[in-house]
């Protein structure tokens, strides 16, 4: 297999020890009954400053829930149940998003991490100009700026996007997909924030739609400096933009490392499948294999590996045990990457009593 | 513009359609009991008035139905539409003198009970699962309580036990109606309770049909866009949840009016206030035809009227409809 | 929460296709969450389940009333506006009539009046909707205004001149009057879903498969309109019995037939008011209102089965509170209830 040459940047990996935002142990259930349905359980996942981090998986793994509950604005019934979101903002001090108050939270929005959400169309406030939709959120966080200059940054911000700024006029319904979508992009630049998490923010639009969106937004990251969480299940979308790839599985995250080291030696089963499931962008055609079976009831997991029941590298000690994040098993891997699999951990097998088994050729291409 | 001519049109023809079935009714029901009040009336009518009544209820025998037709838009459209015999007077001046008192009370109560209901069912839909939800069962109930019914017992209450309101009429009759302060505080005083009542048993269907707009429309993306935008509590409420929850909420209020003045009309039977609704029972009693007809097609104009003002207010709160076509 | 989800895309696919990013992935954990049969979704709700025994009930009342009524309803005695007691539980009339026997014998009239109006109503609404809907073109436009222009045109007063001007008025007569004046809105509710079903694909394949119309409409559409026409005639069975109740109370229809608004006509013309007797108008109208309220709650029902964006998922107000959750769009409530195992 040869490997892809990444577009637009040079690969890199931020280092660990400036991270904007930390999520720590994050834990989310839907339903406020007796009987929620745990979607995320724990999940840890670290953004570099000015990294783009890639969140992959299938539909229902929890890609989307992880971002709006780091944001809180998952809605009813979702309920975070525990877990830290330590955001640190440019002069270095960490606050944990969980613990604010609404003040505190409604300050803190759209300055330190803008979203773009998935479908355009319904993110649009319909009955408001596009750029009085902007200038709402610019005056909400400096009241003393006034509408006009509000909209005269809105005009700004537009043209930022490659839209003509007399488009401030318009209503959402006068725009076409791609339009709104940079519209989005120009509203989540306004207040120039750190963090930008962007929810399949490509997924309503062609693909030479698809093509500009996502070079446009490594421009301007390269522009101005925020870092990105880019949400998608399209993994070969990712390798384009991403520096660093983490992959969920049912409510948890099971590999997480460098793009490339992602796409060309996946450690995780599911990593892997994933991949095959999509056609390469590059390089010699391979075959597509669909991954067997579906995701599983996030409401009927047991005490093992969730992936088991369609994972082609499943032993006994899989049922067992739910794999903790760790650093592969293939000798010569970057440090910084991790995958939760029992196959790279012994250690965790022997301590059920089970025999470990080797790491199969195919989890550690080189 | 084209929206408001295609409204426009279909206003028309409703129009057209109300006016043609009451062309059409008297003439196809069995019986003919209108030349029997007309004989048993005669002298105190005029001859020409007699002539008229034959017209609209299709008396005329040696006519065709076309000719009919044709007289009959030609009476309506000079004001023209029979004579009370309950009253002995022209229907247009009857009604003349009863449609201010309805237009007053049932206006005026409705648009209160439009405002304050929508109002309140932004805050319920908005906060689910607080305290305000349990003031759906109580809507609910008095949502499906007659109109009238709550009449009653806004009377037995309010008149007859604790005497605070009187129980019948629009104003003091010893005084003489007039632009002076005591006759209006006397049309307020007499007014308080009908309007009450009107507000009180329209209200929930208001509350009701915002609140699942509001619940509805709260989980569209664009509000939690304007929650992550960090905006203040009110500008998410107002500005982009119920903003866009009234809509279809103006649309309703449009489609129900005529419901709902159904309902009121009544309701001024219960009061004895002196407005088309009490006319109309006086006539029904009396077997009053003329007045009858007359009130429907006043009452159909009026609802069709209100129809086009909440159009236009639908049209301006509404930058979709503007652009279409 | 008592309403089982697993509907959740079934119940989509009947709104528009605009949903909140989340809810996609939610809805999809939430739908496989329990596997029970989805045969008695409907009647898990507890809304629907308290409308329908209070319906029942009145049914039940309106078939053996006649029999279970201790007086004859129109039979007049000596006890006259006697206050309720053992004897008359409801209380008696100017006549000494016995309010609660009038009561008991009226159901029948006010329930077969509005069934009645409401098949009626109800079949004639779904022959122009969905007749509209399918069609398209010029008849739709047309069939479009016709029922526009019975919603606009106020139907109380219509109906009051109609009713008013036949020589005889009985209960199946209002009830033909009512429902020529009342299925408006059930057609314009079904025209327009009829409209979006029509450009689904399994009704695209099935005319590309060369299917009869008529079948289409039979196997294809109506059986998917069935919550619509459910919730269209309950509302118009509500609304048959608001007016035939009007009706009766401003003196138009059979006064030797009893029903509830005859009860009521009689103690506002017998000024019930002025005299104190509150029996004789309270229960009649607390009887409206609880056949009223049960029709409104079958029908919060259906539309909760229909929209599932409208169910209270577990939202109950004192739990929440106890817990310290505040269920709001924006602002996702963090509790610390979950135990941390990971480093």
């Amino acid at each position: 297999m040869t490997i892809a040459s990444p577009i637009g940047h040079p690969q890199r990996l931020a280092p660990a020890s400036d991270p904007v935002l930390e999520i720590k142990n994050l834990s989310v259930d839907y339903g406020y009954d007796d009987d929620p349905v745990h979607v995320l359980r724990q999940v840890s996942l670290t953004l570099g400053r000015g990294e783009v981090l890639g969140l992959a998986g299938e539909s229902g793994c929890g890609k989307s829930t992880l971002a709006y509950a780091a944001t809180r604005l998952l809605p009813p019934p979702g309920l975070i149940t525990g877990g830290e979101v330590l955001f640190t903002d440019r002069s270095g001090v960490k606050t944990d998003l969980l613990r604010l108050n609404d003040t505190q939270l409604r300050a803190s929005r759209w300055q330190d991490m803008a979203i773009v959400f998935q479908g355009a169309m319904n993110s649009l406030n319909p009955v408001y100009r596009i750029g009085r939709q902007i200038a709402d959120g610019i005056r909400a966080h400096e009241p003393k700026t006034s509408q006009k200059e509000a909209l005269e940054r809105a005009a700004e911000l537009l043209d930022l996007v490659g839209i003509s700024p007399d488009r401030l006029r318009s209503y959402p319904h006068e725009l076409s997909g791609g339009m709104r979508q940079r519209v989005m992009i120009a509203m989540a630049l306004a207040l120039d924030p750190q963090v930008l998490i962007m929810d399949e923010p490509t997924t309503a639009l062609d693909v030479v739609m698809q093509r500009q969106i996502v070079e446009q937004i490594a421009e301007l990251r390269d522009r101005l400096g925020f870092s990105v969480i880019f949400i998608t299940h399209d993994v070969s979308l990712l390798i384009e933009i991403a520096d660093r790839i983490a992959i969920m599985y049912a409510g948890e995250i099971v590999e997480d490392a460098a793009a490339l080291d992602v796409y060309n030696k996946p450690r995780h089963p599911y990593s892997s499948a994933l991949l095959h499931s999509f056609p390469p962008l590059r390089g010699p055609r391979r075959e597509l294999i669909g991954i067997p079976g579906s995701p599983p009831d996030l409401s009927r997991l047991g005490g093992g590996c969730p992936f088991a029941d369609r994972c082609a590298f499943a032993f006994d000690a899989c049922s067992k045990v739910n794999p903790e994040l760790v650093f592969p098993n293939v000798p010569g891997d970057d440090p910084r990457r991790s995958v939760a699999c029992l196959r790279h951990d012994p250690a965790a097998v022997r301590a059920v009593g089970e025999v470990p088994l080797p790491v199969p050729a195919e989890l550690s291409l080189s | 513009m084209r929206f408001f001519l295609r409204r426009l049109g279909f206003y028309l023809i409703t129009f057209w359609a109300a006016v043609t079935i009451n062309f059409f009714i008297p003439r196809i029901m069995p019986g003919d009991p209108v030349s029997a009040l007309i004989a048993k009336n005669q002298g105190r009518i005029s001859p020409d008035a007699a002539e008229a009544l034959r017209t609209l209820f299709g008396l005329d025998e040696n006519m065709s139905l076309w000719d009919q037709y044709v007289q009959y838009w030609n009476l309506l459209l000079h004001g023209e539409l029979g004579t009370s015999f309950a009253y002995s007077a022209p229907v247009a001046d009857v009604i003349a003198g009863a449609i201010p008192w309805t237009i007053g009370l049932v206006g005026i109560a409705t648009i209160i009970s439009f405002t304050l209901g929508t109002l309140i069912g932004s805050g319920i839909g908005w906060r689910r699962g607080t305290w305000a939800d349990s003031l759906l069962p109580i809507s609910t109930f008095f949502s499906a309580v007659p109109y009238f019914w709550l009449a009653l017992i806004a009377i037995s209450v309010f008149s007859v036990t604790l005497g605070w309101f009187p129980a019948s009429g629009s104003y003091d009759r010893s005084l003489v109606p007039s632009f002076s302060w005591e006759f209006i505080s006397s049309v307020i005083y007499y007014g308080t309770l009908p309007a009450l009542t009107i507000v009180i048993s329209s209200i929930s269907g208001w509350i009701l049909g915002m609140r699942n707009m509001m619940v509805t429309v709260s989980s569209e993306d664009y509000v939690t866009v304007a929650q992550a935008k960090g905006v203040s509590e009110r500008t998410a409420l107002f500005g982009y949840s119920a903003r866009n929850a009234i809509l279809p909420q103006v649309s309703s209020f449009a489609l129900s009016l005529g419901f709902i003045v159904g309902g009121t009309l009544v309701m001024e039977i219960v009061f004895s206030y002196q407005g088309i609704g009490y006319y109309l029972f006086t006539a029904v009693a009396a077997k009053d035809y003329p007045l009858m007809q007359g009130i429907f097609l006043v009452i159909t104009v009026a609802v069709l009227f209100a129809n086009i003002v909440a159009d236009f207010i639908y049209g301006v709160l509404d930058p979709r409809t503007r652009q279409e076509g | 929460m008592t309403i089982d989800t697993s509907i959740v895309e079934e119940g989509q696919e009947l709104e528009k296709p605009s949903q909140a990013p989340m809810t996609g992935v939610v809805a999809a954990a939430e739908g496989r969450r329990r596997g029970k049969p989805r045969k008695f979704l409907f009647l898990r709700n507890s809304k629907a389940v308290a409308g329908m025994v209070i319906l029942g009930f009145f049914l039940l009342i309106a078939i053996i009333g006649p029999w279970i009524a201790p007086y004859d309803p129109s039979a007049r005695s000596d006890d006259i506006l006697q206050p309720p007691s053992w004897e008359h539980w409801f209380g008696t009339t100017h006549l000494g009539q016995d309010v609660f026997s009038q009561i008991l014998v009226g159901t029948r009239g006010v329930i077969v009046v509005g069934f009645v109006a409401g098949i009626l109503a109800t079949a004639i609404g779904v022959i122009v909707g969905v007749t509209a809907g399918y069609i398209g073109g010029l008849g739709d436009e047309t069939l479009s205004v016709l029922a526009n222009v019975f919603l606009v045109i106020p139907q109380l007063p219509l109906i009051i001149i109609i009713a008013g001007q036949l020589p005889t008025v009985g209960g199946v007569t209002v009830a033909v009057v009512i429902a020529i004046t009342g299925w408006a809105w059930g057609a314009r509710v079904l025209r327009a879903q009829t409209l979006s079903l029509r450009r689904r694909d399994f009704v695209e394949a099935a005319r590309a498969n060369g299917e009869r119309t008529w079948r289409i409409i039979t196997a294809e559409i109506l059986p998917n309109l069935t919550a619509i026409i459910a919730s269209g005639f309950v509302g118009t069975v509500a609304f048959a019995v608001l007016s035939l109740i009007t009706l009766s109370f401003i003196g138009i229809g059979n006064t030797g037939e009893w029903n509830w608004g005859t009860v009521l006509y009689q103690a506002q013309s017998q000024l019930a008011l002025q005299r104190g007797a509150w029996w004789w108008f309270v229960p009649a109208g607390l009887c409206i209102a609880l056949l009223g309220m049960s029709l409104t709650l079958i029908n919060f029902g259906i539309d909760e089965f229909v929209n599932p964006r409208l169910r209270s998922t577990g939202l109950n107000a004192r739990s929440l509170r106890k817990r310290g959750i505040r269920p709001r769009i924006g602002f996702t409530p963090v509790v610390r209830e979950a135990e941390e195992t990971r480093a």
